[in-house]
C-alpha cells in the first residue's frame, strides 16, 4: 500500500497567541512549532498499515521553510520520504487542498490520511476537499480503521456527538484521523539519525499554477472578549 | 439571481438538534431571500412542525436517501442546487455537518467558513462571519469570495427564535442513485442514552485530576443530576480511563458553550481553557488559590472539592425543592 499523509506544522497548543497590531496575523517570535496533533495520529496509522501490509509512507507538507522540522520529525517516526510544497504566505483551505491534491496526483497512492483538523485554523476542510477534488470517497473523524486488501475496502468507525457510526468504502480514499485512533510512537534515536538522510522533494506553490483567487479571505484577527473580574469565595 | 438561504442538517427519527433551530433563526436574520430547509432519511418529513415553528419558508425531504454518504449526498445536493434558489448555505458545525460541508465546498467550488459564531449580512448581500481560530485564542472576521457562500454554525451560540410560518414542501428529486454511493454508513452506535450531549448542554459539571480517583466522579454525577447538567472532564482524566473519552473537553477534545460551566479540581491549563471560553459563566472549585482557572472564572470557590461539591449538591436540591 502506498499511503500519503499530510502534515501541517502548527504552533504548540500551549502557545499564547499574540495578534499583530494590523490584525493580519500573529507574532511568530518565540512560537514553538509542532506537528499538528491530529496529524500524528495520521502518521501512526499509516505506519501501522505499512507494517501490516507492506508498502510506502510519504509525508506531504505545505508551508514556509520552517515546516522541514515537522517533516523530519515525521520521517523520524518512520515515514519513508517527503514532499514539501514551499510558500511563504498563508494559504486558505481551498489553496492548501488543491496544492496537496496536485501532489497526491503526481505521486499516486492507495490511501491518503490527514488530521481531522489543524489546531491553528481549525477549518476541518482540507481532507474532504482533497477527496472531492480527486473524486475519491472519504471518511472523517476516524477512531478505528480496518483495511481489507483483498476487496480493496475500508471499514472505519467515526466519532459523532454522543454516538459513533461505522462507514464502509472502497479505496483509494481519504481518511481523517481523530484522537483515539491510535497512540503515536516516539521517534527513536537511530530513527532520528536516519531521518536526516531521507529524501525530501521540494516543489514551489507557484509551479503548481493554481488559480490565484482565494475562496475565503480573513479580513482581520482580533482578541476574544475578556472575561469579567472573578468573584472569589473562600473560607465558609 | 438566487438570493435565498439553504439550511442543510441531519435528523434522527424526526428529531432535530437545537442547533438547527439556531440556524433557521440566523438564516432569517440575514434578511435575504427564502429560507429553505433540506434534510435526509427515514422520518425526514417528521421535522416539518419544528421547521414551521422556526421559520423555514420551504422544506425539502429526501427520505429515500436512508443511509448517509458524504459523496452521495454532496453529489445529490450539487445536482439539485440551482433549484434551491440560494447563494448562502448553512450547516451545523457538528461531525455530520463538517464532513458534508467541506466536501460540498469543493464540489460546488464555493468557499466555506467552519464553526462560525456569528453571521451578518452586508448591504451587498454578502455575509461576514466571525469564527474562532487557534482554539478560540483569537477570532477571525472572514468573508467568502465565491458566488455561493458556505458557513457552518457552532451549536449553542446563537438564539433560536420562534417564528411561525407555513412551509411549502418542495418536490425536488435528484436522480443520484443510492446504489452509486461509495462511502456508506452501515451501522450507528449510540452512546449511553439519557446523557446530555456536551456540545449542546446548558450546564456542564466537569472534573479534573483533583477528583483523585474514578469513583469520586459519583460526586459530580450527583451534582449534575441535581442541576440537570452534563458531565465532562479535563483530558488527563479521560486519558487515565476514569471517564469515557467522549467527556474530554478542550483544544483536542470537545469545545463547549454552556450557560454555566463548573470546573472542579481542574487547574485551567491553556488547552483546557480553549474548549470552554464560550461558556457564559465559569464556576471554579479548587483548593489552590493560585490555580489559573480562577483567572477566567466568574465565580471561584477556594476550598476542598470533597467538602464543597456535596454541599453544593445539597443546596441545589434544597433550592429546587422550594420551587
Ligand atoms: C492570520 C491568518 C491569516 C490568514 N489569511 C488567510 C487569507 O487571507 N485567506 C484565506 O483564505 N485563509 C487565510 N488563513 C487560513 C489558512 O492559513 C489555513 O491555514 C488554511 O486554510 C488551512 O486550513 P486549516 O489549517 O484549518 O486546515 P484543516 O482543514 O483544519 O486541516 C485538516 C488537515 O489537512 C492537512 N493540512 C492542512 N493544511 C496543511 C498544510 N499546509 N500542509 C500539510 N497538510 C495540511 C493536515 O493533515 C490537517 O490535519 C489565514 C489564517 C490566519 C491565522
Ligand atoms: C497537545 C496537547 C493538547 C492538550 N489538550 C488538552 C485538552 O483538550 N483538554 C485538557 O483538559 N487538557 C489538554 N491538555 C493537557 C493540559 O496541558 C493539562 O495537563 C490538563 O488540562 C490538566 O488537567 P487537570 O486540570 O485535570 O489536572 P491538573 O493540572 O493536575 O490540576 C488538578 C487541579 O485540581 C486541584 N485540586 C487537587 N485536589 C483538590 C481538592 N481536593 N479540591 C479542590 N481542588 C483540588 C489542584 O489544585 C489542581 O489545580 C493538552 C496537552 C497537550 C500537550
Amino acid at each position: 500500500m502506498k499511503i500519503l499523509v499530510t502534515v501541517k506544522q502548527v504552533p504548540d497548543t500551549a502557545t499564547k497567541i499574540q495578534i499583530r497590531a494590523d490584525g493580519q496575523g500573529i507574532h511568530e517570535e518565540g512560537i514553538k512549532w509542532v506537528i499538528n496533533p491530529y496529524d500524528e495520529f495520521a502518521i501512526e496509522e499509516a505506519l501501522r498499515i505499512k507494517e501490516k501490509h507492506g508498502g510506502e509512507v510519504v509525508v506531504l507538507a505545505l508551508g514556509p521553510s520552517r515546516v522541514e522540522e515537522a517533516v523530519r520529525q515525521s520521517l523520524a517516526m518512520g515515514a519513508d520520504r517527503a514532499v514539501i510544497v514551499t510558500t511563504e504566505g498563508s494559504v486558505e483551505p481551498a489553496t492548501a487542498a488543491h496544492a496537496l491534491a496536485a501532489i497526491c496526483q503526481q505521486e499516486g497512492f492507495d490511501l491518503i490520511i490527514t488530521g481531522k483538523q489543524a489546531v491553528d485554523d481549525d477549518s476541518a476542510q482540507v481532507g474532504p476537499m482533497i477527496a472531492a477534488g480527486l473524486g475519491l470517497p472519504q471518511v472523517t473523524v476516524v477512531i478505528h480503521l480496518e483495511v481489507d486488501e483483498a476487496s480493496k475496502r475500508l471499514r472505519a468507525e467515526r466519532e459523532l456527538e454522543g454516538a459513533s457510526e461505522i462507514v464502509e468504502l472502497p479505496y483509494p480514499a481519504v481518511v481523517t484521523a481523530q484522537r483515539g485512533l491510535n497512540e503515536p510512537r516516539y521517534p527513536t534515536l537511530p530513527n532520528i539519525m536516519k531521518a536526516k538522510k531521507k529524501e525530501v522533494r521540494r516543489v514551489t506553490l507557484e509551479s503548481l499554477s493554481l488559480p490565484a483567487q482565494p475562496w475565503v479571505t480573513v479580513n482581520r484577527l482580533f482578541e476574544p472578549p475578556t472575561r469579567p473580574e472573578p468573584t472569589i469565595l473562600s473560607g465558609d | 439571481m438566487a438570493n435565498g438561504v439553504l439550511v442543510i442538517f441531519d435528523q434522527n427519527a424526526g428529531d432535530i438538534r437545537h442547533v438547527v433551530l439556531e440556524m433557521l433563526t440566523v438564516a432569517r436574520s440575514l434578511g435575504k431571500g427564502p429560507v429553505t430547509a433540506l434534510t435526509f432519511g427515514t422520518d425526514a418529513a417528521k421535522t416539518l412542525p419544528k421547521l414551521a415553528e422556526y421559520g423555514a419558508d420551504r422544506a425539502v425531504f429526501w427520505e429515500s436517501y436512508t443511509q448517509y454518504s458524504s459523496d452521495g449526498f454532496s453529489a445529490a445536493i450539487a445536482q439539485s442546487f440551482p433549484q434551491f434558489d440560494a447563494d448562502v448555505i448553512l450547516f451545523p458545525a457538528n461531525a455530520w455537518g463538517k464532513d458534508l460541508s467541506a466536501r460540498l465546498s469543493e464540489v460546488l467550488g464555493a468557499g466555506l467558513a467552519t464553526d462560525c459564531l456569528h453571521l451578518e449580512a452586508e448591504a451587498s448581500g454578502r455575509v461576514k462571519a466571525i469564527r474562532p481560530v487557534y482554539a478560540g485564542k483569537a477570532l477571525a472576521e472572514v468573508v467568502i469570495n465565491t458566488p455561493v457562500q458556505m458557513f457552518s454554525l457552532r451549536p449553542n451560540i446563537n438564539a433560536a427564535e420562534v417564528h411561525h410560518v407555513n412551509p411549502e414542501v418542495l418536490d425536488i428529486a435528484p436522480s443520484v442513485d443510492p446504489a452509486t454511493f461509495q462511502a456508506v454508513v452501515v451501522e450507528r452506535k449510540e452512546a449511553q442514552t439519557g446523557t446530555i450531549e456536551l456540545t449542546e448542554a446548558d450546564i456542564i459539571v466537569s472534573g479534573g485530576r483533583g477528583m483523585k480517583a474514578p469513583e469520586n466522579f459519583q460526586l459530580l454525577d450527583a451534582l449534575a443530576a441535581a442541576l440537570g447538567a452534563a458531565v465532562g472532564s479535563s483530558r488527563p482524566v479521560a486519558d487515565e480511563g476514569w471517564v469515557p473519552h467522549s467527556y474530554h473537553i478542550g483544544q483536542t477534545g470537545k469545545v463547549v458553550s454552556p450557560t454555566v460551566y463548573f470546573a472542579i479540581g481542574i487547574s485551567g491549563a491553556i488547552q483546557h481553557l480553549a474548549g470552554i471560553s464560550g461558556s457564559k459563566y465559569i464556576v471554579a472549585v479548587n483548593n489552590d488559590p493560585e490555580a489559573p482557572i480562577f483567572k477566567v472564572a466568574n465565580y471561584g470557590i477556594v476550598g476542598d472539592l470533597f467538602e464543597v461539591v456535596p454541599r453544593l449538591t445539597e443546596e441545589i436540591k434544597a433550592l429546587k425543592a422550594q420551587q
